[in-house]
């Protein structure tokens, strides 16, 4: 074991995690906007709009995160001439936007069947008391079922984004510096692979348990309702 | 809308009024599930203040009724009132019912405060909240004045200690006293009751009993669906007897229970003593 070869590449491993974490933040979080009107488009009985949604959940539950990251990323650059008239190829030729865009949409797929599951599940006794209270529509949605259907689907959206986190580690093949990155990186020019992946998934680990923290600190503020204390 | 409030502060004080309005009006209502004819032309009134007890048989038609009248349920055909104003209906390209405007419907809504069996109060919001939320969402009322009216119809209702209980928290009987609280604060013009104490332990049917007691003797239109047999007798000023869609028995109380025309009905009641 090269102890020394670990203390000397700390700085630059923070500085991937940096980029992990920002990466897989922006991904949550994008896919999170992206995913609640993907569920609603999905249950939606207009199939003009469901099976289009489906389409696209479809396709990306069904290929490999990988395969989407190099099709936006490398399959983009046929396309160059066509995205320069359109002014979008100052994004498509980053490698950090096409890792976004491809993780987001990769989230938003998987959240969407997640979020679908938790309207479906909202009793429908509840969903009936707000309609004789007058509520329908948008107001229905926004004040009943989407914050019961969130509360019902927490702890597998939970799953899904520590699934990101890990899953973001793919982004180091299209060339960008996150903590998978940077161990590669080093640990090609040192050959010190056990002890660079060894810490490498020492970091994920710590990051995945933060996250499982604070997901679970949500979770317990979210369902308080099912706390049963007389 | 004025006339129903002073009709209804006349009641309160007792004082007997010669033409009470309707308060919901029923005609010829008919419902079908498919090719199973629920209703076969129903038609009912209930005056403002009256207390109206649905009885009948499982299937045979009461709650599909009551649920008609807040449309939970959409009749296949047949006209509902509340006061003068028709709930307009219209048929789609299949030939199911629909509202011909669903503002209307919601509006018509918040003048029917609901009570269903299992309560349905919305279990992620406290007791407070499940009892604020329409007036606030729907109605448009300020946040301090709902909650000052939600306080005042918990301790009507007998649980303003448990406004910021979550409904899990709670006994059923509870439980459905906070729907009534639901109910009453959108100072509906007409409570609709769905079998409010059948999924209730018998221990607690008494407690929600006794809050729709109140609420009956303060002039309040009331219509029931029930198996509370002495609910019926003794609190309703009609009782009104389904039997396969149809309505077999109407009257008084004192009618229905001593001598009913009905052979069926008298067999109903005759399995209850």
């Amino acid at each position: 074991m090269d102890f020394q070869i670990i203390i000397e590449s700390i700085p630059r491993l923070l500085d991937g995690t940096l980029v992990t974490l920002q990466i897989t933040a922006l991904s949550i979080l994008l896919g999170f906007c992206l995913a609640i009107p993907l569920a609603l488009m999905r249950v939606s009985k207009n199939r003009l709009i469901s099976v289009p949604t489906y389409g696209f959940i479809f396709y990306f539950r069904g290929t490999p995160l990988l395969v989407q990251i190099f099709l936006i990323y490398y399959g983009s650059g046929q396309f160059q001439e066509f995205l320069s008239q359109v002014s979008l190829w100052n994004f498509f030729k980053e490698a950090y936007f096409c890792a976004v865009l491809a993780l987001t949409l990769n989230t938003a797929a998987y959240s969407a069947e997640i979020f679908r599951g938790g309207i479906e599940g909202v009793p429908y006794g509840e969903i009936e008391a707000a309609k004789a209270c007058g509520m329908s529509g948008a107001l229905l949605y926004r004040r009943i079922v989407l914050p019961k259907a969130i509360r019902i689907a927490w702890p597998a959206y939970t799953n899904e984004i520590v699934f990101l986190l890990q899953a973001s580690s793919l982004v180091s093949i299209i060339t960008l510096m996150d903590i998978t990155g940077v161990a590669r990186v080093i640990s090609a020019r040192s050959f010190a692979f056990y002890e660079l992946f060894l810490f490498v998934a020492l970091i994920y680990l710590i990051l995945v348990y933060g996250l499982l923290f604070i997901c679970k600190r949500i979770e317990k503020r979210l369902t308080g309702y099912l706390n049963f204390q007389h | 809308m004025a006339s129903f409030r002073f009709l209804y502060f006349l009641q309160k004080y007792g004082i007997q009024t010669m033409n009470r309005k309707n308060a919901v009006t029923i005609q010829d209502l008919h419902k079908n599930f498919g090719s199973l004819e629920v209703l076969k032309g129903i038609s009912l009134e209930a005056k403002v203040g009256d207390v109206i007890s649905l009885i009948g048989s499982s299937g045979s038609g009461k709650s599909t009724l009551l649920r008609c009248i807040n449309l939970l349920e959409m009749p296949t055909s047949g006209k509902i009132y509340l006061g003068d104003e028709l709930i307009k209906l219209k048929k789609n390209r299949r030939g199911e019912t629909i509202p011909e405007s669903q503002k209307q419907v919601d509006r018509i809504r918040t003048k029917l405060g609901m009570v269903f069996q299992h309560f349905n109060l919305w279990s992620h919001m406290t007791v407070l909240d499940n009892v604020t939320e329409a007036p606030v969402h729907v109605q448009k009322v300020s946040r301090a004045e709902a909650k000052e009216k939600a306080m005042a119809y918990l301790e009507k209702v007998g649980i303003a200690d448990r406004s910021h209980y979550y409904p899990s928290q709670l006994s059923g009987g509870q439980q459905q006293r906070a729907a009534i609280a639901r109910a009453l604060a959108m100072e509906p013009v007409v409570l609709l009751f769905d079998e409010p104490t059948s999924a209730l332990d018998p221990e607690l049917v008494g407690e929600v009993l006794r809050v729709m007691v109140d609420l009956a003797k303060e002039g309040r239109t009331m219509i029931v669906v029930t198996h509370e047999m002495a609910f019926a007798r003794d609190v309703s000023s009609s009782v009104v007897f389904l039997d396969k869609g149809i309505i077999e028995e109407q009257g008084s109380p004192q009618k229905v229970f001593t001598a009913p025309d009905s052979e069926r009905c008298n067999r109903f009641l005759s399995s209850f003593i």
